[in-house]
């Protein structure tokens, strides 16, 4: 038998193919004859490592066995239970399965090794199902990180058939050869017997894992609800978890061992046949005792099942039993079969033959009501924990506003994870949770960097851009090259010991470490608050620096690749354009797709509800696509961000504008805050650290020196052109926030051990780097700025007289480079803006949005919104309004605006929504409404957000508030007219003292009337605001904001003809002719009669008297006295009662049966 | 040179460097048709400045006697070289090594000269019609705003002002219009250290005048 298949001797007559094989088949050669020689040569000699074989075996030669002999020695190949008849064993083979003629794959790889022609029966370290070796050998232990110990227990064929165990060392193989493993079901049936426990190591799905670089194996546990396979558990892989779970149908389990429980297997009909558990090694556990002569500790799985795992299930049945019967000794089969390693050698990834046989398991096991499938849940699961335990840190450290005060959160986060990663590691002697590259490059920098962009200053971005760019490509350059260089030199003098390190390393080190990092920046500078110049300097760097790092990043590597000796010139100049292209490629990609992002966003008005998605959707695409071109990333989503921000907010919803806002807000705090612990928590992992003083601390003072003298020299030659100088201050914080981060250890991650010899090194610098920056440097930074007295940014109030004059002044600038003939800075924002407002905006913004988007405009209504919502948050602090009308106030109410009050601060949703005042949506409940309603359309001609703010709640509630209809094509006047009556209220009562006495007084008599007739129509009980619907009193509030007073209108034509109108500024008593007069301010004063006035402008016929709401008949109104831009404000009879009316359900209801209004 | 009462000798405001001051009177005489003095009809030859929405105002800034230091009010027909410098070096920034009142004085000026832009009347004071007109320019690049918008905001501006400079009014208080001192007071703790700055004026200053 060996004879036929010596393939060298019988080549000519090619009784046998001996086809050499890769992993993929695709790849095979076959070789013929002496070919297949020197294979199996090249095993011998440990250079080659074959994965499998196929043979072909002649006609009539069917045997399980095949030797191959070599000069090196005899080679011994199964072909599994393919064969035939019975080996020479005679234990095991059977009949029927191989089809003749057919190429049966031969495991190559463990190909047994022995002595020199020996016979391999007669070696005393065979073993096999024949149990003819005298010899009991132990079970050799298998570690998984010693590939070669894997080899040699690999040593088994088919059970059955003939296995021999090499004692010789092999060449330990790559991560990626090795050999997976597959335990059958018809391998557990020619077990004929059952272990009660197996435990499986590592696991099958090798391309996937190894592809990851981790260590994480992945057993696909796929078995099979059998009755008989009570469950598998994970353990540790020092077993310390025996129990077994319930029975598990299909899991990933994310150990190294899985222990199986198997009850009562005996040899017997299988009800059906599951799929296969794919294991590296099953061995019975705990290992037993072997009785002598029974040394065989390894058998082999069929390979066939490999090949044919389509065919198991129909096989099943009329396999066993002839399995079974072929037999002799089946019992003999229980003791020695108790370890197995079966290999899966270019096997089906044990994935696919799950998806081939869906529910093969579900006829076995009933149904269950409450499984427990932690395995299922498992990965998910510990990711969310993780995130909540970040996320409870952060409210932690927020408890005591004293730490937060004084160390930067980023520390605290890193500390944190620190402490955290010794706690996992002392449990479980193992770092599984690190920050790995790839999680950090595409989930958690994106989001950061997207909140950077988006929310970017562009003005001040813009302004100082050259600044910017020489700091991030000049500055990441040099401090590149020094740092690297200076490494180097001292390496040469020999202070830092052996290292296999050349000057390439250095500065590929350099590169990595030269970068600032704009996570660490932000957090850092975020609660530092420098002044905004110096902010945009340091933190556009950091941001910008991205394709410096990069490119340098990628040419150093390359060039450690090639080696220092094959770097020519011409390297060098690819790596210069490499910058130019990868920074423009990397903003042109931004670019495009926030010109998408726009166009999109643009055509979104009828799925509002989807429009954040779009936001960020593309925005990552941008990322991502920059990435698969290998350009700048974190570019091409700064200035996705940047450039979309313009036009997205101006299409969307005010509330995707918010949720965009909000979501990218959050998202990037948590990607922040998980970065941060996760840093320190990889810091935990014994086996990244090597430790070298001279390295690390040189790396950190050549860091911070060669910042500083970089800063010095570029601002030094900045400031003979930068308007605003630098100051020696400035120099000194922009030195010290040169903080790292995040990227550098992720780029040092990133490198291949295999190249760079001195990875570890590198690593754990880093890592101190990191922590020292963000650490030590963020503690020290806010006392160094207050000690220098750094000129801190301020926030300020938006003005409308600085925007006024902020716009004059641009058009001026721009005016005078036009006039002097000087292409500045000035002149190409204003060419610019024109640009965008003839063609860009055209095209990416909505028409209703071109109309209404200006920066003054919105100012303007911010500062109205600002102005209602303190007047309503000030009536909700005291309960109702009730405080206005207090006669002890003398009607004027000192409320204070400046200031929050903490007493309320919690409760009061008011309080929130002044906060933000410009992001509010005050309209929360009627989302849904808002929706469905026409009302939601482009058709409007006034700003949207007073549209959206004043003007929506009011078509809500018409049904209360109006009798009269209003038809869409009504409201485009109607906004136009509110809003312009809004400020013709404020300004009528300025110049009442002035004109409008007679008329007041008039109107004041008419109020009266109203009142007294009013009084009889309803009593408004003088109710508390419901606390617990906030929200809802501020949608009726918001009504009453555009409801205008009429009557206040009249002395508005009179007031334009007056040459100089004066203002008054505070209210005037005189009108108040009413003993319980409150103070009417006109913007507040409630009109609901607007299809009136919708159709007739008030001030255009001043005399058709509209009678103001029954509220404002009702009750007596009142008002805060110093509002700033609300301080016309006159004292009438009429009442702002509409705050009653949020009183309560019962007491709208009761308004909803009244009269709206009365028309006189 | 007769000045405005109002005006201090203000060194700092006659400092454009010499290259400049060449470079500057190339562009005189290429607007003035190589002319001694410069008339309002030569700026419509600048083609850029078209789409300036309140061109005119800045033209009429040029020829305006308070901007000149030539009187409390007027305008004047035509400007000469020097009178065009004196424009200019409104936008001087501010130099680096003057001490803390020069850089006030001059801040001063600057906002003077925005000031006298916006009064139109030279009454010293900037009513409401003339902020409104202001407003209504400067909002006019945009179309889609309309006039009456522009008043509001300008109208809102002006209570904004009223309640910066004069505070809690007493109800006959009047407020007539915002005052030089008022708007200075608009302008406390506002930099203007871009935002009035032209930088081709950021080099090598020598005197010019005295």
């Amino acid at each position: 038998m060996s004879e036929a298949l010596r393939l060298g001797a019988k080549g000519g007559d090619k009784p046998n193919t001996l086809r050499r094989s890769g992993r993929d088949p695709r790849e095979s050669r076959t070789h013929r004859g002496a070919a297949c020689a020197w294979s199996f040569e090249d095993v011998a000699k440990g250079s080659v490592e074959p994965q499998w074989a196929e043979v072909k075996p002649k006609e009539g030669q069917e045997e399980g066995e095949f030797k191959v002999r070599c000069e090196k020695g005899t080679f011994e190949c199964g072909c599994g239970k393919e064969t035939r008849s019975g080996d020479a064993a005679g234990s095991s083979s059977r009949a029927g399965e191989g089809e003749r003629g057919q190429w049966r794959r031969v495991w190559a790889l463990p190909l047994l090794l022995e002595g020199g022609g020996q016979d391999l029966r007669q070696h005393p370290a065979h073993v096999g199902s024949s149990s003819r070796s005298p010899h009991p050998r132990p079970v050799p232990r298998v570690t998984r990180t010693d590939p070669a110990s894997s080899y040699r227990n690999c040593g088994l064929l088919c059970p059955g058939l003939r296995a021999s165990w090499s004692p010789g060392p092999l060449r330990p193989s790559p991560p990626d050869s090795l050999p997976g493993a597959a335990l059958t079901w018809a391998w557990m049936r020619t077990l004929g017997s059952w272990p009660s426990r197996l435990v499986a190591t590592m696991s099958g799905n090798l391309t996937r894992t190894h592809a990851k670089g981790t260590q994480r194996a992945y057993v696909l546990a796929r078995a099979p609800a059998h009755p008989r396979i009570q469950g598998l558990s994970p353990a540790t892989p020092r077993q310390r978890r025996l129990g077994s779970a319930g029975p598990v149908s299909r899991s990933w389990v994310t150990r190294e061992e899985v222990i199986v429980t198997i009850k009562q297997l005996t040899c017997g009909r299988l009800p059906s046949r599951p799929s296969g558990l794919s294991w590296d090694r099953v061995q019975e556990f705990p290992p037993r005792q072997r009785a002598p002569g029974r040394a065989g500790t390894v058998t082999a799985a069929s390979p066939r099942e490999r090949s044919a795992p389509r065919r198991r299930s129909g096989q099943a049945q009329q396999d066993l039993p002839a399995t079974c019967a072929c037999q002799p000794g089946a019992e003999r089969w229980r003791w020695w079969c108790a370890g197995a390693l079966a290999l899966a050698l270019g096997g089906l990834p044990p994935a696919r033959s799950v998806e081939q046989e869906p529910g093969a398991h579900s006829s076995i096991d009933g149904f269950q009501v409450v499984t427990f499938k932690w395995h299922h849940v498992q990965d998910p699961y510990i990711i969310a924990l993780w995130i909540l335990v970040a996320s409870l840190a952060k409210i932690v450290f927020h408890l005591s506003h004293k730490v937060t005060s004084v160390v930067p959160e980023s520390a605290l986060l890193i500390v944190l994870g620190l402490v955290l990663g010794g706690i996992v590691w002392a449990a479980d002697h193992s770092a599984s949770f690190t920050l790995t590259p790839t999680l950090f490059f595409f989930y958690l920098l994106p989001p950061i960097v997207l909140d950077a962009g988006y929310f970017m200053p562009n003005r001040l971005f813009f302004g100082n851009l050259g600044t910017i760019l020489l700091y991030a490509v000049i500055g990441t350059v040099w401090n590149a090259a020094t740092t690297g260089l200076s490494l180097y030199g001292v390496f040469l003098s020999g202070l830092m010991g052996d290292l296999k390190i050349g000057l390439l390393d250095f500065l590929l080190f350099g590169s990595l470490i030269a970068a600032v990092d704009p996570v660490a920046v932000l957090a850092v500078f975020e609660e530092v608050h420098v002044n905004e110049v110096l902010f945009i300097i340091v933190f556009g760097e950091s941001l910008l620096n991205d394709a410096v790092t990069v490119v340098l990043y990628n040419v150093f590597e390359s060039f450690v690749t090639l080696g220092g000796d094959n770097v020519t010139s011409v390297d060098c100049v690819k790596g210069v354009v490499s910058f130019f292209v990868v920074s423009l490629g990397g903003t042109l990609v931004g670019v495009f797709f926030a010109f998408l992002l726009s166009l999109v966003t643009r055509f979104t008005k009828h799925v509002r509800i989807i429009e954040p998605g779009f936001v960020f959707i593309i925005s990552y695409l941008s990322y991502l696509t920059s990435e698969m071109l290998s350009l700048s990333a974190i570019l091409a989503i700064t200035f996705c961000g940047i450039c979309c921000k313009k036009y997205v907010t101006a299409n969307i919803s005010e509330q995707s504008a918010t949720t965009v806002r909000y979501t990218m807000k959050m998202l990037a705090s948590g990607a922040e805050t998980i970065i941060f612990m996760f840093l320190g928590i990889s810091a935990v992992d014994p086996l990244i650290w090597t430790w070298n003083t001279a390295f690390v601390l040189l790396t950190l003072v050549f860091i911070s020196v060669y910042r500083a003298i970089g800063v010095v020299l570029q601002t030094w030659v900045l400031n003979r052109y930068r308007m605003v100088q630098l100051e020696i201050i400035d120099q000194v914080v922009m030195s010290y926030g040169g903080l790292r981060g995040a990227v550098a250890y992720a780029l040092v991650v990133l490198l291949d051990k295999n190249k760079v010899k001195e990875k570890n090194l590198f690593v754990s610098t880093t890592i101190i780097v990191v922590f020292f920056t963000v650490i030590f440097q963020g503690l020290t930074i806010k006392p160094l700025v207050q000690w220098l007295k750094v000129k801190r940014s301020e926030h300020r109030e938006p003005k409308l007289n600085e925007k006024l004059h902020g716009r004059a002044f641009d058009h001026i600038l721009s005016a005078i480079e036009d006039i002097s003939g000087q292409i500045g800075h000035n002149y190409l924002r204003d060419k610019w803006s024109n640009f965008d407002r003839k063609f860009l905006s055209k095209v990416l913004m909505r028409r209703s949005a071109q109309k209404s988007r200006d920066r003054i405009l919105n100012v303007f209504h911010e500062l109205n919104l600002k102005d209602a919502i303190s007047y309503v948050a000030e009536g909700e602090r005291r309960g109702s309004l009730a405080f206005i009308r207090s006669p002890s106030t003398d009607n004027i109410v000192n409320v204070d605006f400046s200031t929050p009050r903490p007493s309320t601060m919690e409760a009061s949703v008011s309080y929130f929504l002044r906060e933000n005042v410009s992001a509010v949506c005050l309209d929360m409940q009627s989302l849904e409404q808002r929706r469905r309603s026409i009302r939601d359309t482009e058709d409007m001609v006034t700003h949207h957000t007073l549209q959206q703010y004043l003007y929506k709640p009011r078509q809500e509630y018409k049904h209360l508030y109006s009798r009269h209809e209003l038809t869409p094509s009504e409201d485009e006047k109607q906004d136009k007219e509110i809003f312009h009556r809004t400020m013709r209220k404020r300004l009528e009562s300025f110049k009442s003292a002035k004109l409008g006495i007679n008329q007041n007084k008039k109107a004041a008599k008419l109020y009266k009337r109203e009142r007294a007739q009013k009084r009889r129509n309803s009593s408004i009980p003088n109710g508390k605001l419901p606390m617990e619907s906030p929200v809802r009193s501020f949608t009726i509030e918001e009504r009453d904001l555009e409801f205008s007073d009429p009557e206040e209108t009249h002395g508005y034509e009179a007031e334009e003809l007056s040459g100089g109108i004066e203002f008054l500024a505070k209210v005037r008593q005189d009108t108040a002719t009413d003993s319980t007069a409150g103070i009417d301010n006109p913007v507040f004063s409630p009109d609901e009669d607007l299809g009136v006035l919708a159709r007739v402008p008030p001030w255009l016929s001043p005399e058709e008297t509209v009678v103001p709401s029954q509220r404002a008949r009702v009750q007596i109104p009142g008002s805060p006295g110093n509002f700033p831009r609300l301080t016309p404000i006159r004292l009438s009879t009429k009442s702002a009662d509409s705050f009653l009316l949020a009183d309560g359900n019962a007491e709208e209801a009761r308004h909803h049966g009244l009269p709206a209004s009365t028309h006189m | 040179m007769e000045r405005h009462p109002a005006f201090k000798p203000c060194i700092c405001l006659f400092q454009v460097s010499s290259d400049q001051i060449e470079q500057l009177h190339r562009r005189f005489k290429q607007l003035s048709g190589e002319q001694p003095t410069i008339r309002k009809e030569n700026f419509n030859k600048v083609p850029d400045l078209e789409l300036n929405p309140i061109r005119s105002k800045i033209i009429h800034a040029f020829f305006d006697n308070r901007n000149l230091r030539k009187g409390p009010s007027g305008v004047a027909d035509e400007i000469n070289f020097e009178d065009f410098l004196t424009i200019m070096s409104y936008f001087r920034p501010i130099d680096i090594s003057m001490d803390e009142e020069q850089v006030e004085l001059c801040r001063k000026e600057k906002l003077r000269f925005l000031f006298h832009m916006y009064d139109s009347d030279s009454d010293g004071r900037i009513t409401l019609e003339e902020y409104r007109n202001v407003v209504e320019e400067l909002l006019s690049g945009n179309p889609h705003i309309e006039k009456e918008s522009a008043r509001s905001i300008a109208d809102g501006a002006m209570m904004e002002a009223a309640s910066i400079c004069v505070g809690q009014m007493e109800p006959d208080q009047v407020y007539e219009g915002i005052t030089f001192e008022d708007f200075l007071k608009i302008w406390q703790g506002i930099d203007i250290e871009t935002k009035m700055h032209v930088r081709f004026l950021n080099m090598e200053t020598m005197a010019l005048c005295h």
